[in-house]
């Protein structure tokens, strides 16, 4: 439904991808480690491989919980707008089909968190 | 000649009300009425007769000032008392001053805005009733913007934080919360920013803002910022009237007025609910001797309060809405939530963070038996060991923001605590997130307001939080330090950890040689 105004209301988005630089926003979460409080944001060049940015962004973002050293990434699960989705980590983030603003979660089975808490 | 002498009595309080207010205006030639007051129609709010306005207070101006002045000298005397006899080394322990911070950067500045918000709808109605009512409401969120700033401000001389208060609520990344929270008011127009601000939350809202502040400074030992909740909660009587009186009128007018008011109830009763996630974390976190649990005082002055309210106006086909049904869910949740995220964040925050102490986990476990233990308490031991152990978390990674609220994305699926919920929508081609529901169907509704949020993460990210002379080209660019330099907090002094701050060492060092030789 259009914004009730008293004259023309123009569309002014803050966050439009042209404002980034070239970059693209992308936001990524871990299920079930909660210590981190929300997902993170991170502005990356769309040519970026996926795998770079496992290997990294994530180290100096998630490492500090206990879980990370853990994981056995060719088993991790990933979800894009909250449906089943595969990367291809050899290839880059626009490849894989990524665009500005995309959200992705991952899972990780069998870790749960501090003492499986969800933490 | 004798001198005739009247025999004319003084003018009755209504009587002088209605020759005060009434009649000063007129029905305009030269002009249509509608470029007069422009405001009063775009929203669709039917008004035929607004002479059926009744004044729920008939104050007038000269009353006003009598009744305020006489608060205001009652107010600084104990101010002064308290201030001369250094009342803040009286203060339960230095944590609390905290709440000031928070309460200084983050509401008072609200208070002026409301100040404006009633000073601009007040011009915009054409009724004189709600026009008169609007005016006093104004004068008295200046007052209170005012009182405050005084209050608080002898804490900071002693403390750090306090010093730029106004700056840090346009640039500090969660200061976006409430100042978008106004700022989404004030845009509106003049009947929703009357559901926004004088019924949602002055009326339903109002009491989970102020008596935990006011008891939180009773219980700790602050008098000044006692009292000056005592001297606004007059005012705040006269504002809740007011716009339970502004509900009332519209309902009444028009029976296709109902749909739209309801709309705005349930969309400013959550923007509202979201914003108080500041208060619960102070309730629960903050407070070095508390008041009660932020459940406890959800369930009174919402569940008890709010509910006989809303069975009140079902004569008028008004409902509760259904956002209540998320907020009794949230109530076990949201304070922890948010807490540790300020713990987290507080590298970047105009405020301390620090851990529960054990007797204060033990609190919240009774507090909150059915979430605490299995869902937060292992956070916060994990993080107590790691500090102890010399690392203690701070999360430098910017987090995902919520679209409309702007709180980072924090929050719970209502059916499972573990799990962060996620929301999203599209418009005009770009994607949009949201903590919850309720969010996603204020933006889905208006969304060319929302594509305007400035958020603060999107800023950073777009290079909008630097200061001018800033290189990010530079081998040497450190973000954050830049961006707290943009910020205005000072590094290592306004931010990081209680435990070891400047704060917790000069006050133990002062209240040292306050008690001793």
């Amino acid at each position: 439904m259009p914004v009730k105004a008293i004259k023309d209301y123009p569309l002014r988005v803050a966050d439009s991808v042209d404002k980034f630089h070239g970059n693209i926003m992308l936001f990524v979460g871990w299920d079930q480690h909660l210590m981190f409080c929300a997902p993170f944001a991170w502005a990356l060049p769309p040519a970026m491989r996926f795998g770079d940015l496992i290997e990294g962004i994530f180290p100096a973002s998630f490492g500090a919980h206990p879980d990370f050293a853990l994981i056995d990434w060719s088993k991790v699960e990933w979800l894009k707008s909250g449906k089943p989705w595969a990367p291809d980590v050899n290839k880059s983030l626009a490849e894989n089909g990524l665009g500005h603003k995309d959200c992705l979660r991952f899972r990780t089975p069998g870790l749960c968190g501090i003492k499986g808490s969800g933490s | 000649m004798d001198m005739p002498t009247t025999t004319k009595k003084k003018l009755g309080i209504k009587e002088k009300y209605a020759l005060m207010t009434r009649g000063l205006d007129w029905e305009t030639t030269y002009q249509p009425m509608d470029k007069v007051f422009p405001y009063a129609k775009f929203e669709g709010i039917k008004i035929h007769d607004w002479d059926k306005w009744e004044d729920p207070f008939r104050l007038t101006m000269d009353a006003y000032w009598k009744y305020q002045a006489e608060k205001e000298r009652k107010l600084y005397a104990i101010l002064d008392a308290f201030n001369q006899n250094n009342g803040h080394l009286g203060i339960t322990d230095a944590r609390y001053v905290n709440t000031l911070k928070l309460f200084l950067n983050g509401i008072s500045p609200l208070e002026y805005m409301a100040h404006r918000g009633f000073a601009h709808v007040g011009r915009q109605f054409p009724g004189v009733g709600p026009r008169v009512a609007c005016q006093m409401q104004s004068l008295d969120e200046m007052r209170h913007a005012q009182t405050q700033i005084h209050s608080m401000s002898n804490y900071n001389r002693y403390y750090n934080g306090f010093h730029s208060f106004p700056e840090m609520l346009q640039k500090v990344w969660y200061m976006s919360v409430p100042r978008s929270f106004f700022d989404d008011a004030y845009t509106s127009g003049p009947f929703e920013f009357m559901v926004a601000i004088g019924f949602s939350f002055e009326y339903v809202l109002t009491n989970l803002l102020f008596v935990p502040f006011v008891s939180g400074a009773a219980y700790n030992g602050d008098m000044g910022a006692m009292t000056f909740g005592f001297s606004a909660q007059s005012d705040e009587a006269r504002h809740m009237t007011l716009g339970l009186e502004c509900i009332r009128f519209m309902l009444e007018q028009d029976p296709d007025n109902i749909p739209i008011v309801q709309k705005w109830i349930d969309k400013w009763t959550w923007r509202g609910i979201r914003v108080l996630t500041l208060v619960a974390m102070m309730m629960d976190y903050m407070l070095p001797k508390k008041v009660m649990s932020w459940k406890e005082a959800w369930e009174i002055y919402f569940e008890e309060n709010a509910t006989a309210l809303f069975n009140d106006l079902a004569r008028y086909g008004i409902k509760m809405p259904d956002c209540a049904k998320q907020a009794l869910i949230d109530k076990e949740h949201i304070s922890h939530q948010a807490w540790a995220t300020f713990y987290q964040y507080s590298a970047v925050s105009n405020f301390h963070g620090w851990l529960p102490s054990s007797e204060e986990m033990d609190w919240l476990s009774a507090k909150y038996p059915d979430t605490f233990d299995q869902y937060y308490r292992p956070r916060f031991e994990h993080w107590a060991k790691e500090a102890a152990e010399g690392r203690r978390f701070y999360n430098t990674t910017l987090p995902q923001l919520c679209q409309v609220c702007q709180i980072p994305m924090i929050f719970t699926e209502p059916t499972d605590p573990t799990q962060i919920c996620y929301r999203e929508s599209e418009f005009e081609g770009d994607k949009y997130h949201f903590c919850s529901d309720h969010c996603k169907h204020i933006f889905d509704d208006e969304p060319e307001k929302y594509v305007q949020a400035w958020l603060p993460v999107q800023q950073i990210y777009q290079g909008n939080c630097f200061m001018p002379d800033a290189d990010p080209t530079k081998p040497d660019f450190n973000p954050i330090e830049e961006v707290l330099r943009y910020y205005n907090l000072q590094n290592g002094r306004d931010n990081m950890d209680y435990v070891g701050s400047e704060d917790e060492a000069n006050f133990r060092a002062w209240r040292q040689t306050s008690t001793q030789n």
